[in-house]
């Protein structure tokens, strides 16, 4: 078994940690039902599988922080802290939803949790999250603006424009790159030319590394080696995410340019349940602790799934508003 | 020989002789640096086309608005016999081929300004002065940025270079770096990095060298700027104003000739406009600063240059979606924007001649639009023209002409006549480009149509 690894966090904050894990895997999969049962339209991008990512670098942020992801939102959003039944609700095209229900799966923004969406355009959250790093440093602010890629954008033209940017004008931004391995149906080696993705950003003088994305530990320590090395030195960073998803791109997706017994064995190494061996083993916490987390939280799934089915869709003049401010 | 002041750019008609860098009886080597040219857009050195002796200097440093062509020293070239020789002068219009340019700009600036200056936009009296459209962007940014420290410049040349146009001209002086930024040749990098920016609160003026290179990030304008208020349930704005100049300018082909109005104003989310004149171009520029929203900013590189009174003040704006009637008439209504106004301005005088009177609108902002004023203009006259520089097809004067025939059909005498750019890429050639816009003929045919005189 994994030996403890040296951090500072409380054992009531590793609690909180896997408590937001948990509660992404379980919304992740209401949603996939809800998705089943026609109750969510559209695109919808799963997470499952990645959770150890959003929440490891939830770790490094601080609550001034900003960050801005792709489509794949509803984990992030989540991490952000914003209440997980406006998400749903949004999911559901309801009028509680977080955008009103004008936004969708893709598009979600919360400006009190620092949360600048939801972009369904691949790559175009990557100078948009520059752009937030360049505020920060204008206003003389000591924030990070957190830019999450996934690693079909990795080979979007703008996206070098945007580290080129980030490195010339040192700004306070970290990339993460989740390398799930499939950019929708393609794998990153039928993708993407050269060795690593994240030596795709060295090369503009941007400091990366590549770190086990499905371990929370692992995650957590490089984004506060991350962080710090930002404060240090007012510049960007890079950390390649190796992780994975366990369903397909999307709810439409069957996933069959992969094997069975490849997903089988990422599920093996599952971010969750070897999040919670380590907090047994290493960090003797009580087992009942543990599962009352995961009670609660299947307790308010029900409550959130409730409440975006009760939320009525928008009123019919929400159609014209909020072109225009 | 002599030496001709010579066209250091595509729009440069008359230049400034800034310095002599030889004098007279001075012997100098082709390509040695003999003077400082001012023009339109920058200062330039002028080198000596050929080994000799400077024999004359005909133009002294310091003189100003000499046209382009005109001598302005006289080199003895080795070999060469004391006095020039005219056959070897360059540039002899004499040997060129006839070429017939249906439609000249230039010739009308002077009318132009006067009409503008005579124009009472507003009530209040501000103290004003002649300045060019160049300057008064300049100024419109200068005292943006003076008020509000979250407003910043980005864009490519911006700073160190003072503008490939010159609009931004000793902003960097006044403002540094932090606030005044030239980015790498990287449309959609710094523009999607401009909107980010404007989602944390700052209010970017992103410049584009040329609108034609806003395409390389029209997406980040259209899928980020415009739609995220919408598709955040209001929750975020996006201030910023893309600017640069638009459509066809001098013979620079058809990658750098193209009008966008028809593009952005399809837009939901963008508000759209195009200043034809110096006064308009400050206080729109002013007020789209302002504007919470996106605006695109429409310029003309020919207008850059265009002279008429503009207030000073800091409050002086000119409220988005608010059209100006130029000249009122009765028996017909004229609609242009931005380049195409100059010339509706150009067929003036010869529409008046055919004893008709035209309301003369200039839109200024094209989204949103001023209705109100065209309808009520149209049913006064109950004849319409739309002239635009862009695309007929699909384009902006198409959907206004839809417009009016479906708030005014019962008052229209006559079917809508729209005068648009030729549905072909912009040729270089100078007659084929002054073709392909629209010209006098087109308009003054259109306005025949309109009221029967065909």
């Amino acid at each position: 078994m994994a030996k403890k690894i040296s951090n500072s966090f409380t054992n009531k904050e590793l609690l909180g940690f896997y408590e937001k894990m948990f509660l992404i895997r379980k919304f992740e999969e209401k949603a996939g039902q809800l998705y089943g049962a026609g109750k969510i339209g559209g695109f919808c991008h799963l997470y499952i599988g990645q959770e150890a990512v959003v929440t490891g670098i939830l770790s490094s942020i601080q609550s001034e922080d900003t960050v801005v992801t792709s489509y794949r939102d509803h984990g992030h959003i989540l991490a952000r802290g914003v209440d997980p039944k406006f998400v749903m609700a949004e999911l559901t095209g309801r009028k509680d939803g977080i955008s009103k229900g004008k936004g969708g799966s893709m598009h979600m923004f919360s400006k009190a949790n620092r949360f600048y969406g939801g972009h369904g355009i691949v790559g175009a959250q990557v100078p948009i999250g520059v752009g937030l790093a360049f505020a920060h440093k204008y206003r003389g602010e000591k924030k990070i603006s957190r830019v999450y890629v996934g690693d079909g954008a990795m080979n979007n033209g703008q996206v070098f424009e945007a580290f080129n940017l980030a490195s010339l004008w040192n700004l306070p931004v970290l990339f993460i790159i989740e390398n799930n391995r499939y950019g929708m149906g393609t794998a990153v080696n039928r993708s993407a030319a050269g060795k690593e993705l994240y030596e795709r950003a060295t090369v503009f003088g941007i400091k990366g590394e590549k770190i086990n994305g499905m371990d929370f530990f692992e995650v957590s320590q490089a984004a506060i080696r991350a962080r710090d090395h930002i404060y240090e030195n007012s510049k960007p960073y890079v950390l390649e995410m190796d992780t994975y998803r366990y369903r397909g791109h999307s709810m439409s997706d069957p996933a069959t340019y992969r094997s069975k017994d490849e997903v089988n064995e990422m599920k093996s190494n599952d971010p969750i349940l070897s999040m919670k061996n380590k907090l047994l083993k290493d960090y003797k916490i009580n087992e009942d602790e543990l599962n009352n987390v995961e009670i609660n939280i299947k307790k308010q799934i029900k409550e959130v799934e409730k409440f975006s089915l009760e939320s009525p869709l928008p009123e019919i003049n929400e159609l014209f508003t909020e072109v225009y401010l | 020989m002599n030496i001709l002041l010579p066209a250091l750019s595509p729009t440069m008609e008359q230049g400034n002789l800034v310095k002599w860098l030889v004098k007279e009886g001075q012997q100098v080597n082709s390509g040695d640096i003999l003077a400082e040219i001012e023009t339109d857009k920058a200062t330039m050195e002028l080198e000596s086309p050929d080994d000799g002796i400077i024999q004359k200097i005909i133009v002294e440093e310091g003189s100003e608005n000499i046209p382009v062509n005109s001598p302005i020293a006289i080199l003895k070239v080795d070999g060469e016999d004391e006095l020039p020789n005219s056959g070897l002068v360059v540039n002899e219009k004499s040997s060129e081929a006839e070429v017939n340019i249906p439609n000249d700009i230039q010739s009308t600036s002077v009318s132009i300004s006067s009409i503008f200056n005579n124009q009472v936009t507003d009530d209040k009296n501000w103290s004003e002065k002649e300045i060019s459209m160049r300057e008064a962007l300049n100024e419109a940014i200068a005292e943006e940025m003076d008020l509000d420290k979250d407003v910043f410049l980005l864009g490519e040349e911006v700073a160190e270079y003072d503008g490939a146009y010159k609009v931004t001209q000793g902003l960097l002086d006044k403002f540094g770096s932090k606030r005044v930024l030239d980015t790498p040749i990287s449309e959609h990098g710094f523009t999607g990095l401009a909107i980010g920016a404007a989602m944390a609160g700052l209010k970017p003026i992103c410049e584009f060298m040329t609108f034609n290179f806003s395409m390389q990030a029209i997406d980040q304008i259209i899928n980020s700027a415009a739609k995220s208020l919408y598709m955040s349930g209001g929750e975020i704005n996006v201030p910023i104003v893309f600017r640069g100049p638009n459509g066809a300018a001098a013979r620079v082909g058809a990658q750098h000739s193209q009008c966008f109005i028809s593009w952005y104003s399809h837009i939901p989310g963008l508000i759209v406009v195009a200043p034809s004149n110096a006064r308009d171009a400050k206080g729109l520029l002013k007020s789209s600063i302002r504007n919470p929203n996106p605006v695109i900013f429409l310029e003309h590189e020919l207008l850059y240059k265009e002279k008429s009174n503009v207030p000073s003040e800091n409050d002086f704006l000119i409220p988005i979606g608010k059209a100006n009637i130029i000249n009122e008439g009765s028996d017909l209504t004229i609609i242009g924007f931005s380049m195409s106004i100059h010339r509706i301005l150009l067929a003036l005088p010869e529409i008046q001649q055919l004893g008709l009177n035209p309301d003369i609108i200039d839109l200024r902002s094209i989204k949103p639009l001023d209705e109100e004023c065209i309808y009520q203009s149209v049913k006064k006259t109950n004849r319409v023209v739309i002239v635009e520089d862009g695309w007929g097809n699909t384009s902006f004067g198409s959907h206004l002409s839809y417009l009016i025939q479906s708030n005014c059909f019962d008052y229209l005498d006559s079917e809508i006549v729209k005068v648009s750019g030729k549905d072909v890429p912009m040729p270089y050639a100078e007659n084929l480009e002054a073709l392909a816009l629209p010209t006098r003929e087109e308009i003054i045919s259109a306005v025949k149509k309109v009221t029967y005189k065909n």
